[in-house]
Order: structure tokens, then sequence, then C-alpha cells
């Protein structure tokens, strides 16, 4: 091993407190990173630029991809329809799934958290279904038991809205631990000044908690607009009846995979990743009114 | 007294709560022996009358091959996944919690953007990229990636369980001659065995279960997994087909119960302290 005698090239450059860490040569750790950065370049950053070049392109991946400037993006915007519908269908989705997940996943790890010797079966079977949920085994599942609904275009998504909160045990498992991480103390001495579980609640758990809610609720958010396999499996992968199905990811893999209009996929895609920036933007800043995190004295 | 009556009650609610909840899963195992005129007909737990037809029926070729291909092809792509994924992922996580070099919190805060970005947005640049390879059609797709650590919430979770190893130990190792490599191979791995096995076991359910992109780049029968052959039987509208659908839907998620059984401590809290420390 001789590159163990190696010195740092800068040892002047180091802080002082992390002077004891030679014997680094900064190009052993591109070694390990290889694989990291080739997956970065070739598979993300590569793929990200090249999507965006392609949205402005008609492409059916086997002719080259033929300049078209803003048409894809204009057609998706102003001329079809069912866009729009995948549009509406997502955002209910969403806006129904999250909330009420996040609260089923906050009121149950309430119920459980405190230590008994049941705690750990509990934990497990709740979360059990987060494990099944985005597999087709139980898509099918749904797609019999909910039968009647999903014929229906007032209640296909409700179908799938109980699919997403049926796994709620992932979020619950994080509230779970975050709860634990509130020091008692503070719930003894609001007991001592007369506040009610409701008060407490409110007073010292919220709060506390508030750090953890707040990853979830981005999460959460995040992975509900990439919700496929129960939508694809209930509906024929026609995103039916009448739209009400049509998840983004599924017209997005409709338009791209099975119609071969890639350039037009490319720019659907495209447009899915500026929402979901702004929406993650627009989260953390609210989170600066609502999200405290120890040590802040605000 | 009432302390004791309000716990047996909590108790109660919880149980309540289950029932529900496991209804679907307990119903799928308990319904795969049923007629297919009974599936369609009652959405009762119990049979009526406990057929194997529906398992027999799998012994049947499915789309031209035999059902235990699609295990096979299964195992395969999950496995070789879960393997690519340690090794990959504890490399990066390694120099990301070790290592000091240029870019390094920028690239850290770029892999944990890349864990929020939806995988379907990079689908159709990669297949296309696939598809010059000539890799269409092949396991390469679903395994490369992985090869690749682009699975970036792996490397979060080492990264967190390296900073938990007293640096102390690798200090020392390194006084005694030891180089990165040496140190990461006997001092850092065995000390995160569980993060590693955590990695292995999530990589093989998540994609045991993924659909999406094996739907995309899997089309050959012979190279079927279990959800794209599952997916051959949603359009059929023949009650004759829904028992063998369920038998198989039924036999699909038993290895990630069985794997859940054995390791749910380390999931469920792996799981956990990866959420918390975002």
């Amino acid at each position: 091993m001789t590159t163990v005698l190696d010195r740092p090239r800068s040892a002047a450059a180091a802080p002082p407190a992390k002077r004891r860490r030679y014997g680094e040569r900064p190009s052993i750790a591109y070694l390990f990173l290889t694989p990291w950065v080739a997956g970065a370049l070739l598979l993300t950053l590569g793929p990200m630029l090249w999507l965006l070049y392609l949205s402005f392109t008609e492409y059916d991946l086997f002719t080259a991809p033929r300049w078209v400037g803003l048409d894809n993006y204009v057609r998706m915007l102003t001329v079809d329809p069912h866009f729009w519908n995948a549009v509406r269908a997502t955002s209910k989705f969403v806006l129904i799934s999250v909330p009420v997940q996040l609260a089923a996943a906050l009121g149950v790890a309430l119920l459980i958290h405190r230590r008994s010797r049941a705690q750990g079966f509990y934990r497990s079977a709740f979360y059990a279904p987060s494990l099944l949920g985005a597999s087709v085994s139980v898509a099918l599942v749904w797609r019999v038991i909910f039968h009647d609904w999903i014929g229906d275009p007032d209640r296909a998504l409700l179908a799938l809205v109980l699919l997403a909160v049926w796994q709620f045990g992932a979020p619950m498992v994080i509230f779970l631990a975050g709860l634990q991480q509130i020091p008692q103390e503070y719930y003894d001495a609001a007991a001592v000044d007369g506040a009610g579980p409701w008060r407490s609640f409110l007073r010292i758990t919220v709060p506390m908690l508030s750090p953890v809610i707040f990853f979830n609720l981005v999460l959460d958010t995040i992975r509900a607009f990439q919700v496929f396999t129960g939508a694809y499996v209930v509906s024929n992968g026609t995103g039916g009846p009448s739209d009400s199905t049509l998840f983004y990811t599924l017209y997005l893999y409709e338009k791209g995979f099975v119609e071969f209009k890639m350039g037009y996929a490319s720019a659907m895609s495209w447009f899915l990743l500026v929402v979901i920036a702004v929406i993650t933007a627009l989260l953390f800043r609210t989170a600066k009114g609502w999200v405290f995190y120890s040590g802040d004295e605000s | 007294m009432t302390g004791r009556l309000r716990v047996t009650g909590r108790h109660a609610v919880v149980i309540l709560l289950l029932i529900p909840l496991l209804y679907p899963i307990a119903w799928l195992f308990l319904a795969s022996f049923k007629s297919g005129s009974e599936i369609v007909q009652s959405l009762a737990l119990l049979p009526r009358e406990y057929l194997l037809d529906n398992y027999v029926a799998l012994g049947d070729d499915l789309a031209g091959v035999p059902a235990w291909t699609f295990f096979v092809n299964s195992t395969i792509v999950a496995g070789a996944c879960a393997l690519a994924n340690i090794a990959s992922c504890s490399l990066a996580a390694y120099a990301f919690a070790r290592l000091r070099f240029r870019m390094r919190g920028p690239l850290f805060a770029f892999t944990l953007a890349t864990i929020m970005l939806p995988v379907h947005i990079i689908t159709i640049p990669q297949y296309s990229l696939f598809t010059k390879l000539g890799m269409v059609d092949t396991f390469w797709p679903l395994i490369l990636p992985k090869l690749l650590a682009t699975d970036a919430f792996f490397i979060f979770l080492m990264v967190q369980f390296m900073r938990t190893i007293p640096r102390e130990l690798d200090e020392a190792a390194r006084l005694d001659g030891c180089g990165s490599i040496r140190i990461f191979a006997s001092i850092v791995l065995p000390l995160v065995r569980p993060a590693l096995v955590t990695t292995a076991i999530f990589t093989f359910i998540w994609t045991w279960n993924d659909f999406f992109t094996q739907l995309i780049y899997l089309s050959s029968p012979e190279r079927l997994t279990l959800p794209l052959a599952l997916r051959l039987f949603i359009d059929t509208t023949d009650y004759n087909a829904f028992g063998p659908m369920l038998a198989l839907s039924a036999l699909a998620i038993v290895p990630i119960l069985l794997f859940f059984a054995a390791f749910q401590r380390l999931l469920v809290e792996g799981f956990a302290t990866s959420g918390l420390k975002g």
C-alpha cells in the first residue's frame, strides 16, 4: 500500500481542525466515485439535457429527431384535451391522497407510539402494505375487489386513492421515529401545568414533529405524482373511464411507448419536472412559517 | 383502573384498524383457492370450497413459456440489482462520508436532489440510449443503472450509517499503514453490514415489484418477469382466468412476505431513520 505514505498536496490549505486526517489522496476518492460519476453523467445529467433537446423535436425512436421548435409544448398546452385530463386526474389524486394518507399515518402513529409489547408487531403490520402496494398483485386484487367502482368515472379515482392511503405505513414509521424523539418531560411539564391531551398535541407534538411532517409531506407529494402501476392495472392501461384515472405518468407512457411520440412525451416529461420543482420550492417556502427545527428559538 | 381500560381500548382500536388493512392480502391468498365464478360473485374471505385447480392451472404455459420462467427472471433481475446496489452505492457512500475531494458538498447535494427525481422523467432518453446500445429486451437496462449507483436513496442511507462509525477507527488504521481501500474493505464495510442488508432487501423488493421499467424494456415471452406475466391477465374478461390470475398474484408476493417476516425490524428501522435525518 504505497498510497499511505503520500502526503496531502497542500497540507497548509487544510483547515486546522481536520489536520489529522492526512494520508488522503484526492484521486483515491475519484476511484471510489467512478461508478457514481459514470451514472450521474450517462444516466442522469446527459439524459436530462437530451430530453430537453428531444422536447423540441419530433422523434419516433427509429428515425432521427426532427426539430419542430415549441410545437410539442404548444400542442400539449393548448390543443390536447387528454393532457389536461391527465393534469386534472393527477392533481385530484395528489390533493386527496397525500393529506388523507399523512393524516392516517400521524393518527395511527399517535395511537401506537406508547411503548408496549405489541408495538413492534403493530408497526410491522401497518408497514407491510407499503411494501406490497406497488405490486401488480395488489393492483389486481384492487381490480377485483373494486370492480363496481372502476367502471364509474366518479369512483374509479377513489379506488386508487384508497390504494394509496392503504400504504400509509411508510410515513407512519417515520412519524413514529419522530415521536420517540420528543422528550417525555415536555409532556409531563405540560400536564403539571394542567394541559389536556389536545392542548399538548397542538403545543408540543405538532411543533416538535413539524420537520418530520414537512419531510413526509414533500416526499409523499413527489411520490404521489409518480403513481403508475395501480392506474395502469385498474384501467387496463387506458386511464379510463373517461380519462378519470389517466395519471400523468400513464399518459406519458402511452404517448412515449405505445404511440412512440417521444418528442411529445419529452415535452411532457419536462413539464412534469418543472411542476414538481415548483411545488417542492413552494413547500419549502411555506416551511419557514410552520416548521421548527430544534435549536430554533422562534 | 381507568388507565388499564384505556390501554385495552387503544389495543382494540388498533386491531379494528388492522382488520380492513390486512384484509386485501388475506383475501388474495384465500381467494386463490376459489373457483373463478366465486371470485367474481363474492368478496367473502373464506372459500366455499378449497380448490387447488388455480395452482394446477399454472402448470400450463403462459404466453408460450412455463410459469416458473417468470420467477427465475424476476429473481435474476431483482438479485442482480440488489448486488449491484450494494457494490456501487457503498463505494460512492464511502467517498461522500469519509474522503475529501473537491466539490464534495455540491455533488452530495446533487445526489440528494436526484432522490426526488421521478424515474419517469428520464425514461425516454434512457430508453433511446439503451436502444442504441442494443440492450432493449435484455435485463441490462434494469441492472446497469444500479451498477452505476443511480439509486441515491441507498447512497444516502449508507452515508448516514457510515457517519456513525467513530473516525478514530479509520485514523488508527491509517496509522497502522492502511490505505483508503483497505479501510473501506476491512473496517467500514463490515461495520455497515446492517445498511448493506437493508439496501439489498429493499432493492430486491422494489425491483421485484417494479412494473414500469420492466414493462418498457422487456417484451419477449421468455424474458418476462412476474409483474409482466401478471399483466397478461389484465384484459381478460373470462372468469375462468381469474383463479389462475390470483394464484400467480399470491405466489408473486410470497417472497416479499418472507423477506419482510425475516428482516422486518431492519427494514422498518432502516426506512425510519433514513427519513428522520433528512
